[in-house]
């Protein structure tokens, strides 16, 4: 079980990293705040909690991997790595400038912390799955969690990868699929629909557990779960709002690679810096 | 006497020899590991052998992944498959971050002859070729796909070899070095230099023994690395020569035609190719066969090259 305090410290970062989301992207370009925003509390959770990791050591040994297969939503990645301490925070503005190490998709040979170049869909869960094998040859007890898009399952790859994990026993991976039900172009549902998902990881024999992809506890439940199954991966089907905490971004395709007005901006900030208010540590105490 | 021995098992002889001196080497196959000899890699180190069916696209993003782990991946295919259905991944997961993924496309060009045109791989090196980071070797004979195998696993970033599907020549001696980018000098002449990768070189070698009853003395050279093209090295060979011909089992397009020609963009020299021209090849008895068929031939390397000569005085 998880303590109160810690719980807070998670729910505060994923609002910090929804607040540099939209710093990032800023006004008038476009930028993924829907799929960045709907992973957050997934990525707090993981940076935050999970994972080990070590910000002044981006190469430790020890260290559990992070792979965004759904690269465009690396944003999101970035500010996790900003706010844990990998670089400054104010490193984020130079998102997408021309010499930036915040490319529009995540390289790796460019940024501490990013371990694996993803962008061309579909990749992630293979790359994660090499990782897992070559932790498991060096008997390392590092673990590898890799973010999927539930769009992105439409990539025939990443059954490949799915019906592949399995069959080698690969037990110290985590796929998280999030759920949000949009991409690009529309509902997910209408292009190649992947429902039923939670039927469909257990046809390819993963351990699967279904939680709402929001909620910091439930992600935090089904983390810790995922480490105790043996002899399989696990797949956390995580159920979640495109746009999250973004009112007007909310299951709004349009936001799915969009451009705030100024006003959405303003909004957006608005919106922001109330949840950051709302978690943040109370008076006295050490900001984290 | 001449001898001829098949280049596969070279390849997983010398992915073994790796394997027994470097932890970091391990082997990948998409279900041709008895056709590709990566099998012996599986005999010797079952734990470092991954088998990964019948699909190419996570086999190189996984050996993608298993290289961010510190590994140095083999993975080997039929050479179409290899470089055709898994570019996309050789190219994102792999080529961007300069990955440690060394990728064998077994089968070569039209060795697969009695396949057809789905299984004849006429333009990887051209593919390849374009990838940034890639590099791109393309072994003459057995002794120097063993050479090339372990210049790969030295090699910082990804490499793509070719290799083979039947017995080739064998033009080195045991005791052969390889150096990225040197040319080997198979014969001296001095009116025309015939340059040529793969079983071509065998071909090269052939039309200079036709061209020397003419009185036309060739100089035959072997292309082993296509990237990085040593450009410089090539206008050197070609200079004062009367022409050039260069021979590939591939594409005239972005192959050794293509480089060549580039090389010699601002000299003299006329050149003139000998390659599979702008289609697919198709099923035969034998590699002969096709090779008569599509021009790939020791006579068409000399008659182009007595042409250039004649033009030229």
């Amino acid at each position: 079980m998880i303590d109160k305090e810690k719980l807070r410290e998670i729910r505060h970062l994923a609002a910090r990293l929804r607040r540099d989301v939209i710093l990032m992207v800023g006004v008038g370009q476009t930028g993924h705040i829907g799929g960045s925003c709907s992973s957050a509390d997934i990525v707090a959770a993981l940076y935050g909690y999970k994972m080990k990791h070590d910000p002044k050591n981006p190469k430790w040994e020890e260290r559990d991997r992070f792979v965004m297969s759904k690269g465009h939503s690396a944003i999101v990645q970035y500010a996790a790595l900003a706010e844990t301490g990998y670089f400054p925070t104010s490193e984020l503005l130079t998102l997408k400038k021309m010499g930036s190490m915040l490319q529009g998709h995540p390289e790796y040979h460019r940024m501490p912390g990013i371990e694996a170049t993803t962008g061309s869909l579909g990749h992630g869960l293979s790359i994660s799955n090499g990782m897992a094998l070559a932790l498991r040859l060096d008997k390392k007890p590092s673990r590898v969690f890799c973010i999927l898009g539930d769009g992105e399952l439409a990539e025939g790859q990443v059954w490949e990868a799915a019906m592949f994990g399995p069959v080698k026993k690969i037990d110290n991976l985590v796929s998280l699929v999030d759920n949000n039900g949009i991409q690009a172009t529309g509902a997910v549902k209408d292009r190649l629909d992947s429902e039923p998902l939670p039927a469909k990881w257990r046809a390819f024999r993963w351990h699967v557990i279904e939680i709402d992809g929001n909620d910091a506890q439930a992600i935090i439940a089904a983390l810790d779960e995922a480490e105790t199954i043996k002899g399989r991966p696990t797949a956390i089907i995580a159920h979640t709002v495109k746009g999250k905490g973004i009112s007007f971004a909310e299951n709004n395709v349009a936001f799915h690679n969009g451009a705030m007005t100024q006003a959405q901006y303003d909004q957006a900030l608005k919106e922001v810096d109330a949840a950051i208010a709302e978690f943040a540590p109370a008076l006295g105490t050490k900001a984290n | 006497m001449a001898t001829y021995t098949n280049p596969r098992p070279a390849y997983g002889e010398t992915l073994v020899e790796l394997g027994k001196v470097d932890p970091r080497i391990v082997a990948l196959d998409a279900d041709l590991c008895k056709s590709t000899m990566s099998v012996l890699f599986q005999d010797t180190f079952p734990d470092r052998y991954f088998e990964m069916g019948i699909a190419e696209a996570n086999m190189m993003s996984t050996a993608a992944g298993l290289a961010l782990g510190g590994k140095i991946a083999f993975a080997s295919s039929f050479a179409v498959f290899a470089a055709g259905r898994a570019y996309d991944q050789i190219r994102q997961s792999i080529s961007i971050p300069k990955l440690n993924v060394k990728i064998c496309g077994s089968s070569c060009g039209l060795s697969d002859y009695a396949d057809g045109a789905t299984h004849q791989s006429i333009e990887d090196v051209a593919i390849m070729r374009a990838i940034p980071n890639m590099t791109v070797l393309t072994p003459l004979d057995a002794t120097e796909v063993r050479l090339v195998v372990r210049a790969a696993a030295a090699i910082q970033g990804p490499v793509y070899m070719r290799v083979n599907r039947n017995p080739v020549l064998d033009l080195l001696d045991k005791d052969a070095t390889f150096e990225l980018g040197r040319y080997r000098v198979l014969r001296e002449g001095g009116d025309v230099l015939l340059l040529a990768h793969g079983v071509m070189v065998e071909k090269s070698l052939a039309a200079a023994t036709l061209l020397e009853k003419d009185g036309i003395s060739a100089k035959v050279v072997s292309v082993s690395t296509m990237k990085p093209f040593n450009y410089q090295g090539a206008l050197e060979l070609a200079r004062g020569m009367k022409g050039v011909v260069t021979a590939e089992e591939h594409t005239y397009i972005g192959g050794l035609a293509s480089a060549m020609a580039f090389a010699l963009r601002r000299s003299s020299v006329p050149m003139d190719y000998v390659a599979v021209e702008d289609s697919f090849g198709q099923s035969a008895f034998s590699t002969g066969e096709l090779q008569i068929a599509y021009g790939l031939t020791a006579e068409n390397i000399a008659g182009k090259a007595a042409s250039l000569v004649k033009e030229a005085s």
